[in-house]
């Protein structure tokens, strides 16, 4: 195995853990730049030659994920003037167990899944643990910004995902996902704003109350 | 047994008083003070021996034998490490976990005297020394089953010798990550910051510190020695971890290790002054973190 492509794909998780366990908006927001900026240099690691494929999808991957949404989601911040404490739903002591939980499951399961090739041992199961622990930052946390920063992490491990079959997958359609990633926080951010303009917070779960 | 493994042992011995100075001193120097000398240890310790102790009426012979109790299990679980990167002055296949439970003993009888005074603030350190000891035992178990996994010896002095340099060359970012979680270990084993603070003077906030207050003279230095060695030991077994010597003179190595412990003792120093210690209700979220990061190397591992 490669050195360099593991080592990043261990610092992808180890910013995952940091975006669960951390107490702070900017360092949640921070860890998931840097994942993003991993995700982009992962492409020219993993493939043998340089291509303009590559190069072209790692340079839209760091542009979009590691500059564009988390400086988009600090503008959100500011503007929103929103407190920068994450506000968790479960503790983050249990967002970290559950962290390792997922990492041990999808390392457990990734050897099991009938891929047609596999390309990098440690990328399947990375992927999956970065959706599971996605979908935990998702569901556990209070802020719609937060959710946010989830939805992010969930989509990268989709990428890393998608990595695997990086020679399969056409230029246009990854593009194309990271078209949608970008309108779809857009999308969000201004949700995020009208949720504030209405409650005065980002607590997501006041929508609960809102009833016709 | 070899002498060279003994002579290691005592080098350690007559070193450990230096680290908490070493850290003290870096913490000075980069807040621009001149700082207490790095020997101050040493001189504090000669001064206790000298003193006699107050000692409680109402304490018991627990609170007397606690001191050289703890002292013993510190030197007992310095014994099984080769400090000379080779062989340790004792040990046999699962002395991990004679380890383990020695440094759990030493905390243990510490919290047993914290106790035995009836003060309600030795009370509140004493639950939370346990409380984050809670924490601490599986981040260390983690370590330790990690170290096992690459390594395949269920011993120290196997683990920390040629297996792990094999080890470190099939692949090092796991035990990057298993030292990383054992220097957090030593932070909150060594009670320094960011779990507990050496330096602060307020009983409320104290973690170690609380729980010795009541123990004067030979007994305070007992404990102020077992705790430099405490911290000696964890320190070892860092730089064990993430320096394997093989293939390196005895001496060389001693000398590695040596170094080691200095820079060990100065980035402690270093993390003391760029953090402040954390909330109460926050350490256990890091010595978590720890035991996930441990974990996740043992995962690397397992496959």
């Amino acid at each position: 195995m490669p050195g360099i492509e593991a080592t990043l794909l261990l610092l992808v998780v180890l910013t995952s853990f940091l975006a669960l366990g951390t107490g702070r908006l900017s360092t949640c927001i921070r860890a998931v730049a840097l994942q993003g900026l991993l995700l982009g240099l992962l492409p020219v690691t993993l493939q043998a030659g340089w291509s303009v494929h590559g190069v072209a999808l790692a340079a839209g991957t760091i542009a979009v994920k590691g500059v564009l949404l988390p400086r988009f989601l600090f503008w959100a911040i500011r503007e929103a003037s929103i407190r920068r404490e994450v506000e968790p739903r479960v503790g983050f002591v249990a967002s970290l167990l559950l962290g390792a939980i997922a990492l041990a499951v999808s390392f457990a399961i990734a050897g099991r899944l009938p891929l047609p090739e596999r390309s990098g041992d440690l990328l399947v199961p990375v992927a999956l643990a970065t959706v599971m622990m996605g979908l935990v930052v998702l569901t556990t946390r209070r802020k719609a910004i937060n959710q946010v920063v989830g939805y992010l992490m969930l989509e990268n491990g989709i990428y890393l995902f998608g990595l695997t079959q990086a020679e399969r997958v056409p230029f246009l359609v990854e593009v194309g996902v990271l078209l949608d990633i970008f309108v779809a926080v857009f999308v969000m951010g201004i949700v995020v704003f009208h949720i504030n303009r209405e409650f005065d917070s980002l607590d997501a779960t006041r929508l609960d109350a809102l009833i016709e | 047994m070899t002498p060279s493994s003994v002579a290691t042992l005592g080098l350690v011995l007559l070193a450990a008083p230096a680290l908490p100075g070493i850290a003290g001193r870096t913490k000075s120097f980069l807040t621009g003070r001149r700082g207490a000398p790095v020997l101050q240890l040493y001189r504090d310790l000669a001064k206790l021996a000298r003193k006699g102790a107050v000692l409680s009426e109402t304490t018991t012979a627990v609170f007397r034998a606690a001191p050289l109790v703890g002292l013993l299990t510190s030197l007992l679980a310095a014994l099984l490490l080769p400090f000379d990167g080779r062989s340790p002055v004792a040990g046999f296949s699962g002395d991990l976990l004679l380890f383990a439970g020695l440094l759990a003993l030493g905390r243990f009888v510490l919290v047993l005297a914290a106790l035995d005074t009836g003060s309600s603030f030795e009370g509140m350190g004493a639950s939370r020394e346990a409380g984050f000891a809670a924490f601490t035992e599986p981040a260390l178990f983690l370590c330790l089953l990690a170290l096992v996994l690459a390594t395949g010896e269920l011993s120290l002095g196997g683990i920390l010798g040629t297996p792990l340099a094999v080890a470190w060359s099939a692949g090092g970012p796991p035990l990057v990550m298993v030292g990383i979680a054992l220097f957090i270990i030593l932070l909150a084993e060594g009670s320094r910051v960011p779990v507990d603070d050496p330096a602060t003077h307020l009983e409320l906030t104290m973690i170690h510190e609380v729980m010795v207050l009541d123990h004067s003279g030979p007994d305070l230095g007992l404990i102020l020695y077992g705790g430099a060695l405490k911290l000696a030991v964890f320190a070892a077994l860092v730089v064990g971890v993430m320096v394997p010597r093989t293939g390196v003179s005895a001496p060389v190595s001693a000398a590695i290790l040596l170094a080691g412990l200095v820079v060990v003792a100065v980035v402690v120093g270093l993390v003391e002054s760029v953090m402040a210690r954390l909330r109460l209700d926050r350490v256990p979220q890091l010595l978590v973190a720890a035991s996930a990061l441990a974990a996740f190397a043992a995962i690397l591992l397992l496959r």
